[in-house]
Order: C-alpha cells, then sequence, then structure tokens
C-alpha cells in the first residue's frame, strides 16, 4: 500500500504541474517591442554603456527568436548579470535611489530577456515593463511623455495576451486591436477611481535622496550670482490665473525665502516656526483673489503675492509672511491665495530688532562708514532709505546678468568699484546699508513679474523671473519693500528683465519676453502650447489630496473625507457596471432574433387576454392557446415547436430562425 | 487536503447541474471566475505602482495604476464573456481498449459575431486542450481520457476554462454530458487460438478437424469472401476473381468459448478471449464467441468484431 500511494502522488504532483508553455515567435517580438518602447526614455539619464547593452541584448534576443537559435548558456548570463550590477555600482556608486534603481531595473530586464523561454519568464518581463513604465512618470509627467506611455502600454498589454500561447490566434495588429479596446473601455472606470480615489499625501516613507534631482529653483541662501544663475533657465516655476482684477506689475512681487542672516557674503533664513493661522496684519484697499499651479521645487515653501492673507490646506505662515507646507512641493500642487497689495504691518518685536539690525562683526568699512553718515544727517530712517537709493540710481551703475567677480569685502568691492551687479548684489548692498544705517531691513527672495499667456487666462513665471528685494522696518508703516534693482533699471519690474538687463543674449529663448524679433511666433506657439500645458497641470497633474477635497466638496457635498469618497467611489462604480450591464441587456435582448420573435408573438396574445405565465414553457403555452382558441391552433403549435427548436433543441438552422419571423409575422390574432 | 475541498466545493456547487443529453449554452449562473496566479502577482504589482504613486506623489502614477486596474477588472468582464453563451455539444467516442485513451470529441459553437480565442475544455486535471472559436462558427476539441477499466467509460464533468485575454483570471464553468465510451477488455494472454472443428458445438475440445483443407475446385468471388481464400494463381490465368470453395460442407467453426479458460478469474479470461477475437479476425477465419448467457455465432468481418468486443466489454457477473 505505501508504495502504490507513493507511486499515486508522483503521478498526481505530475499531472498538477503546469504545462510550460514556450513563447511564440509574435510574443517575444511583440514582447521585445514593448521592453524597448518602455526603456527608451530612460536612454537620455543612463549612462551609455548601459543603452547601449540594452539594445543589443533586445536585438540579440529578436535575433534569436526570428531566426530559431539557442539562448546563451547560463554561465554567460550570470556573467552578465553580475557585470552589469557591478557596472551600476561604479556608475552611481550606490545601488539605491532613483536613478541607480532605474538603471539596475534596465540591467535586469536585459538579463531576463536573455533567458526567456516559458510564460513565466514572459509574465515577469511584462510586469517589469509596467515597472519601467511606471519609472518614466518619475521623470516626467508632461502630456508628450503621457502620450508616449500610453503607447507603450498598449503594446505592453498586446504582448501579455500573447505570451499565453492559447491566445496565439491572435495575429497581425489584432493583439492590438483588442488592448486598444480594452484600455479605451477602462477609461470611464479609471477615472473613477482617479477622481475619487480617496488620496493620501505622500510620502509614506522616506525618499531616496536623489528622488527629485535636478530640479532648478529658489534656494533658501542667497551669494552673489545665486539669483543670476537661477535666471538662465526658462522652466516654469509657477503659472498663477487671478480671479480678481490683475495687480499691475510693480505690484507683482512672489514671495519666497525671506533672508535675515548675513556672514558677510552669504545671506541665510533664520528658522522660524510657522503658525497655522496667518500672521495678522492691517490691510488697505482690496484684496487680491488668484490660485497658484506650482512646478514641483522639491521645497516646502509656497509662492504669494505680498502680502498672503489666507493659508492653503497643510500650510503654515511665519512671522515674515512666508508660506510653509509640511511637507516638500514634489507635485504639481495648485492652491487658492488671497493677497493684499496695500498693508501696514504691526510693531517690531525685540527678536525682530535684533535681527534686523544683525552684521557681520567685520569687514565692508566703507559701506559701514557711508551708512554710519547717513545716520548722523538724517533722523527719519525714510530719507536715509531714499538716499540708498539715489546713490544706485545717481551713481553708474549696471544692471547684468555677468557681473566681475567680487573680493573678500563683497559689499564694498560692489558699491565703489565693480558697480555692475545682478538684483541679489542690489539687494545685498541694500540691507547691508541699511542696517548699517540703523534701519531694521531684510532681504526677500522670489519671483518678480510674469508673462501674461493671453490665450489661457493666467501669468506664467518662469525662473527667469526670479529676483530678490528688501524690505525696511519703518514706523507707522511696519515691514515696507523696497526694490533696489527698480531704482537702477526700472525696466525690471516694468517690462521684465530681458527688457531691463544689460546683456539679454545670455537669457533662454522663452524669458525674452517681447523681445522675441522674428522669431516672435515661435514664441507665440510655446506660449499655446504652454496654455495646454498649463490645463494639464490645473486639471490633472495637481489633483492631488487637497485639489481632491477641494474639487468634491465644490460639488456641493459640503466637505468630504476619505470615508465619504470611498463611499461616493463605490456607488459610482456599482452604478458604472449596473449602466454597462443594462446596456448589454438591452443589445442581447435586441440582437437575438429568436427572443425577439417570441417576444412579439407574446406581446400580441397577451393584448388578447393571453398572457404566458412565468411557469409556462413554450409547448404549454402555445397547447393552451390552441385549446382556448381552435381557429389559432395551427399556427400557435408551429410557432410554439419552432421556438422550442431553436432555443432548446440541438443548433437551430437560419431557416427556422425565419420561419419564426416569418410566422410571428404573419400570425394575427 | 486543498483537493479534498476543492472537490467538495465542486461538488456543492453543481449539484443541481444534471449529465446533458443536449448542447449546453453556458449562460451567466453557471460562470465561474477567480484570479489566477498570475492575476494575484498582478494585484501585488498594482499595490506596488500605488504606493510607489503615493510615496512620490506622481498623479500620473495614479493615473497609470488606476489604468491597468480598470484593464484588469475589464479583463474579468472579457473572460466571462469568451464563456457566455457558448454553446458545447457533445460529440461520440470511438471506443478503445483498456489502457488506451478514448477520445471524446465536442464541438463548440459560437453564436457571437466576434471570434473567442483560448477557450478550453479539461478532463479533471490534464492539461486543458485549447481551441479558438471563429465569429458564428464552430470549432472541435477531443480529450483524451484514460480507459481504465472495461465497459462504458463516461468522462464526467468537464471544466470549460478560458485565460483571456491576459492570463490574470480564469472563467470557467463545468459540463457533464449524457454520453460514453465503449472500453473493450486489454487484449492480454498467452493461449494459442483453439482449434476450429467441424459440426463445432465445440463439446470436444482438442480434436483435430480437418474439413477445410479439402480443395474441392473454385467459385465466383462474392463480397465478403475472405481475402485468404482468394485464389490468386487461378484468377490470374482467367481473369476473374475465384474463391477456393471445399467440400467440406459443415465447415469447421472456431468457437472462443468462456469455458476454455474455466481456471482463470474473470478478467484475465475476458482479456484473453478478447486477444483472440483480434487474432482470428486478424487471420481471417470465421469466429464465433461464447459468453454464460451470450453466444454469438461464427462469422467474420468488422461488424462481427465490434458484437464480440462490445459483449466481453459489457460483460457482466458469470461464474464460469
Amino acid at each position: 500500500m505505501p508504495w502504490s500511494w507513493r507511486k499515486n502522488r508522483r503521478e498526481r504532483a505530475k499531472a498538477a504541474k503546469p504545462p510550460e508553455e514556450p513563447l511564440t515567435r509574435s510574443a517575444l517580438i511583440w514582447l521585445l517591442a514593448a521592453l524597448v518602447l518602455a526603456a527608451a526614455p530612460h536612454a537620455s539619464e543612463l549612462p551609455i554603456w548601459l543603452s547601449v547593452l540594452f539594445a543589443t541584448v533586445a536585438g540579440w534576443r529578436g535575433f534569436i527568436a526570428l531566426r530559431g537559435k539557442s539562448l546563451p548558456p547560463r554561465w554567460l548570463l550570470l556573467l552578465l548579470a553580475l557585470l552589469a550590477g557591478a557596472g551600476v555600482l561604479i556608475d552611481y556608486r550606490t545601488l539605491f535611489g532613483r536613478d541607480a534603481g532605474v538603471a539596475l531595473m534596465v540591467a535586469m530586464t536585459a538579463c531576463k530577456l536573455l533567458e526567456t523561454r516559458v510564460l513565466r519568464d514572459g509574465v515577469v518581463l511584462v510586469f517589469l515593463g509596467y515597472l519601467l513604465v511606471m519609472s518614466n512618470l518619475l521623470y516626467s509627467q508632461e502630456i508628450p511623455m503621457v502620450a508616449y506611455l500610453f503607447a507603450a502600454v498598449l503594446v505592453m498589454l498586446a504582448a501579455q495576451t500573447l505570451i499565453h500561447r492559447p491566445h496565439a490566434g491572435l495575429r497581425g495588429v489584432a493583439p492590438l486591436r483588442l488592448a486598444g479596446m480594452m484600455v479605451l473601455q477602462a477609461i470611464p472606470v479609471m477615472l473613477i477611481l482617479f477622481i475619487l480615489f480617496p488620496r493620501i499625501p505622500g510620502p509614506l516613507w522616506g525618499l531616496p535622496k536623489d528622488a527629485y534631482k535636478g530640479r532648478t529653483g529658489l534656494s533658501d541662501e542667497m551669494m552673489p550670482g545665486t539669483v543670476s544663475e537661477l535666471v538662465r533657465s526658462d522652466t516654469v516655476a509657477f503659472r498663477a490665473r487671478f480671479a480678481s482684477a490683475t495687480p499691475p506689475p510693480n505690484q507683482r512681487y512672489w514671495r519666497g525665502p525671506v533672508l535675515w542672516r548675513f556672514d558677510g557674503r552669504r545671506w541665510t533664513r533664520h528658522e522660524e516656526l510657522p503658525a497655522n493661522t496667518p500672521t495678522p496684519f492691517v490691510a488697505e484697499g482690496a484684496a487680491v483673489d488668484y490660485s497658484v499651479i506650482l512646478e514641483p521645487s522639491n521645497r516646502r515653501w509656497l509662492f504669494a503675492l505680498d502680502l498672503p492673507a489666507r493659508l492653503p490646506p497643510r500650510t503654515g505662515m511665519t512671522a515674515s509672511f512666508q508660506l510653509l507646507r509640511d511637507q516638500p512641493v514634489n507635485e504639481v500642487y495648485r492652491y487658492e491665495m488671497q493677497s493684499y497689495p496695500n498693508y501696514r504691518t504691526g510693531e517690531l518685536t525685540a527678536a525682530e530688532r535684533f535681527r534686523g539690525l544683525q552684521l557681520p562683526a567685520r569687514g565692508d568699512p566703507r559701506a559701514r562708514a557711508l551708512a554710519a553718515q547717513w545716520r548722523e544727517r538724517m533722523t527719519r530712517p525714510e530719507d536715509r532709505v531714499g538716499a540708498a537709493l539715489a546713490l544706485f540710481r545717481e551713481q553708474a551703475f549696471y544692471y547684468t546678468l555677468t557681473p566681475p567677480l567680487l573680493g573678500a569685502d563683497s559689499v564694498d568691492d560692489f558699491l565703489f568699484r565693480t558697480r555692475q551687479g545682478f538684483c541679489e548684489h542690489y539687494a545685498s548692498a541694500f540691507v547691508f546699508l541699511m542696517r548699517a544705517a540703523g534701519v531694521p531691513a531684510r532681504v526677500v527672495t522670489g519671483y518678480q513679474g510674469g508673462e501674461a499667456n493671453d490665450l489661457g487666462g493666467y501669468f506664467i513665471v518662469r525662473q527667469s523671473d526670479a529676483h530678490a528685494w528688501a524690505e525696511v522696518w519703518l514706523a507707522g508703516r511696519g515691514w515696507a519693500r523696497v526694490d533696489p534693482t527698480a531704482a537702477v533699471a526700472p525696466g525690471r519690474v516694468r517690462d521684465g528683465l530681458y527688457a531691463a538687463v544689460a546683456d539679454p543674449g545670455l537669457l533662454p529663448f522663452l524669458a525674452r519676453r517681447g523681445g522675441g524679433g522674428e522669431y516672435e511666433w515661435l514664441r507665440q506657439l510655446a506660449l499655446t502650447w504652454d496654455a495646454l500645458n498649463n490645463s494639464w497641470n490645473e486639471w490633472v497633474l495637481a489633483y492631488g489630496p487637497d485639489r481632491q477635497k477641494e474639487f468634491l466638496s465644490g460639488l456641493g457635498f459640503g466637505p468630504v473625507d476619505w470615508a465619504e469618497m470611498t463611499v461616493a467611489m463605490t456607488v459610482t462604480l456599482g452604478g458604472f457596471g449596473l449602466l454597462v450591464i443594462g446596456w448589454r441587456w438591452r443589445r442581447r435582448g435586441t440582437r437575438d432574433p429568436v427572443a425577439r420573435a417570441w417576444q412579439r408573438f407574446c406581446a400580441r396574445l397577451a393584448r388578447r387576454g393571453l398572457a404566458r405565465g412565468p411557469h409556462e414553457g413554450p409547448l404549454d403555452f402555445t397547447e393552451r392557446v390552441a385549446a382556448s382558441r381552435p381557429e389559432l391552433a395551427a399556427s400557435v403549435r408551429e410557432i410554439g415547436r419552432l421556438y422550442a427548436i431553436l432555443r432548446y433543441g440541438p443548433m437551430g438552422s437560419p431557416t427556422d430562425v425565419r420561419q419564426l419571423q416569418w410566422r410571428v409575422g404573419r400570425f394575427r390574432v | 487536503m486543498f483537493r479534498g475541498l476543492r472537490q467538495r466545493f465542486e461538488a456543492w456547487v453543481t449539484r443541481g447541474q444534471r449529465p446533458a443529453r443536449q448542447p449546453v449554452r453556458l449562460d451567466r449562473r453557471r460562470i465561474y471566475i477567480l484570479p489566477t496566479r498570475q492575476g494575484y502577482a498582478f494585484a501585488l504589482l498594482l499595490l506596488l505602482l500605488f504606493l510607489w504613486s503615493i510615496n512620490y506623489s506622481n498623479s500620473m502614477g495614479f493615473a497609470f495604476t488606476f489604468l491597468l486596474s480598470a484593464v484588469a477588472l475589464n479583463s474579468m468582464w472579457r473572460a466571462h464573456n469568451n464563456l457566455l453563451d457558448l454553446v458545447i455539444q457533445p460529440g461520440g467516442a470511438e471506443p478503445v481498449f483498456t489502457g488506451q485513451d478514448a477520445q471524446f470529441s465536442y464541438r463548440l459553437d459560437n453564436p457571437d459575431t466576434g471570434p473567442r480565442h483560448g477557450v478550453a475544455l479539461q478532463w479533471r486535471d490534464r492539461s486543458p486542450r485549447y481551441t479558438d472559436v471563429p465569429a458564428q462558427g464552430s470549432a472541435t476539441v477531443v480529450l483524451a481520457v484514460p480507459a481504465e477499466h472495461r465497459g462504458r467509460l463516461r468522462p464526467g464533468r468537464l471544466r470549460v476554462l478560458t485565460r483571456f485575454p491576459l492570463g490574470l483570471l480564469q472563467a470557467w464553468s463545468w459540463v457533464e454530458f449524457e454520453q460514453d465510451c465503449l472500453v473493450y477488455p486489454q487484449p492480454r494472454g498467452g493461449r494459442p487460438l483453439p482449434v476450429a472443428m467441424a459440426g463445432g458445438t465445440g463439446s470436444g475440445v482438442g480434436e483435430q478437424g480437418a474439413g477445410s483443407e479439402d480443395y474441392a475446385g473454385f467459385r465466383p468471388y462474392a463480397p465478403g469472401d475472405s481475402p485468404r481464400r482468394i485464389a490468386w494463381r487461378a484468377a490470374a490465368r482467367t481473369d476473374r476473381l475465384l474463391v477456393k470453395q471445399f467440400t467440406d460442407q459443415a465447415r469447421p467453426e472456431l468457437w472462443l468459448d468462456w469455458r476454455l479458460l474455466g481456471a482463470e478469474p474473470i478478467e484475465p479470461r475476458l482479456e484473453q478471449l478478447c486477444q483472440w477475437v483480434l487474432k482470428a479476425e486478424g487471420e481471417g477465419c470465421e469466429y464465433g464467441l461464447r459468453l454464460p448467457g451470450r453466444e454469438i455465432s461464427p462469422a467474420s468481418g468488422e461488424i462481427q468484431r465490434r458484437r464480440c468486443l462490445e459483449a466481453l466489454a459489457l460483460f457482466v457477473g458469470g461464474d464460469g
């Protein structure tokens, strides 16, 4: 007995083991195409050797598939995997993090390709392919990339269908058409999920250090050169849409990091704790309402016009009117804002006065001497401010993107020797002079101006609009904005950088506002494209946890929490499902000629009081009718017989169907 | 353990189903659907993509994850539709010998305007036999079912299944038909063919019968004559097919008799008889078969062979 039992078990194991399904040639070709499509966008950031390796391996595998050659030996594969892993490690000095992770994934996919033979390998490759698609989205979510990846997913779905041997009957473009249909039909459900699936603010755990590498934007410190470097980029920082009247250019100061501390060369922030209520001030005049669609910056601060009067969700405000979100902005983030361009702030605290007058212990003696002079001569702080601005205005100061290098006493060097600088030089020197003259002052960085996109009805603020200005504290007014750059180059504030700077040729094309020359049409085209991108950003990419709550609350349900969202999602999905089922039911009913003829027949009899009971089969029913209306017996019986054959018999012929239709058509009670 | 549970579950689910005599149309009430192992792996992949999207606050990542989820949902619908309204019609099965595989054929009819890909019939744990059913057409699937015992073999419950389109889900249904395949005993045994006897009632076992050797001349060929009796040389001379005739009117008869194998148990006896039938037919003899309660008079040819084998296959009881 034990023997037979064991034998039985062995046989059973043999029977239960699924047969290995070698991949067909066409499945392999589709799979290769999909993987190459999914991996191709990475070519720009991968090391060249890896791109070449991937392309070679894909080509080689394709060759093997087409020519029916055998796969490389296992030791070669192992060697290749080890070498590729080592290559990634050498190139990135790590195996973790976003870039190294993607590189490793590409290398793994290449190795897997060379041992791919059966269904299981195909499944692994398809899954890797989806991960590759996803990894591309970490680098770009713009419309062209999304459209491209959409195509890649279609090919991947076609490949996923074909790796199953029994589905090899799909030939030519049939798998792609099937994938297209599936995706098309999946889109409503996707939209429901996208809109209603409760979003959780990320991240859930620590991200790799290079997760958001390569984002340009304002930093939280300022040195000579920081801003003038930044303005060389025409990347969009954010876009803003005004709900109320657009403020004039000289009020379009987008407030960013406020810098207090100066060490003679570098301005840095003072750590201020954000409060969860707006910092109070006295508003004068009307408010400006607008929304900002911020591009990912990997920084916590949000930009707002001077002075912000409300807080977006999950955001706090510091005493110096700076907005800080709880998490760095790594997605397209949209928020509603309200600002008052005219304002008075409150009293100066002792701590603020102390910080607002801080200066390095030594250095820049000439500037200090000049400020001391002003302090002696002028009693009113406003006059000292005016004196400094007059200095910039009246002396031969230049506004340039390429200022000469400054020596150890950077302020002295700039004020009395080079006299060429960008906004950070002017702001820095101005605040230095004010502090030395006994007026509390601070540097504010951010953006100034912005370009109107009339097509989309919004403003584009680019990195090239980055700016630095100053604020001084004056009794009775509080913190007042002073832009020393405007004293040197008034056009900067009015018309933007391109019109004001001495060497505009250094600016990127899209930043040359109003100066496109004969290529202005191209710039206009770019603006049209930008309008499209803005809608994409505003409605799709910025749809995060906050925007979702805002959107759903805006539908008139009041504030919604995630539980309500889940209910709404389930109900909507269920409703959609019922809709589909109902639609199919109707189509089925009308499509089946036999059922349609029979229903017509029954309806006719029912009108004469001969309704078919739910318990009655067709033959019972027609017998009953024949008994009660003998003059109809013959035709009724024939119809019942035909229907029974077609419905319950072995396959009825098309002639029977026509017979039934004809008889029902002629049937009169 | 799971196997047992699964069988009990299957039995419970199909408790209302009776073996059908007629074609079965798969309606929505008898189609089941569950994820495959690949489907569960895909669910894990979706979870991974979802977490990835949350962690990077990647809006398009969410869209991608939701798109794949919706496609998986759509594939569920498609797998279900791939079976819905499919009509399965049982075909015949040629008789086989014990130990061989009975080949049951089934016709799948597709009333829809689109083709159905990757539909399979599966018998127990054997690997499924896949086929494509063209639009408003039909396809035939042949299932091999091992014939382990003589008699009538019923394939029992079959599984109709599909993993179309993505292999993430398997939709299936159970069908059972009122059909069987005749299974002959396995031809086996070491005994030589018994000797034919004249006038044979077959009582004298082992006696010599020489009648069939007395040559008496030719007669013209008639359909049904064994080719072994054709006098080829004579035919070549006369241009007509001639058959050797024998004087012996009471021709010797070959009786394959149950009683000849008195000492053995039932099944080996039947196996031996089966082997004799094949041998006798192969040698072109006329032969008869005697079983307890049944006697098939001597003849030869395909019909005789079938009758004898059928009698052997369906033999019940008999104590010698």
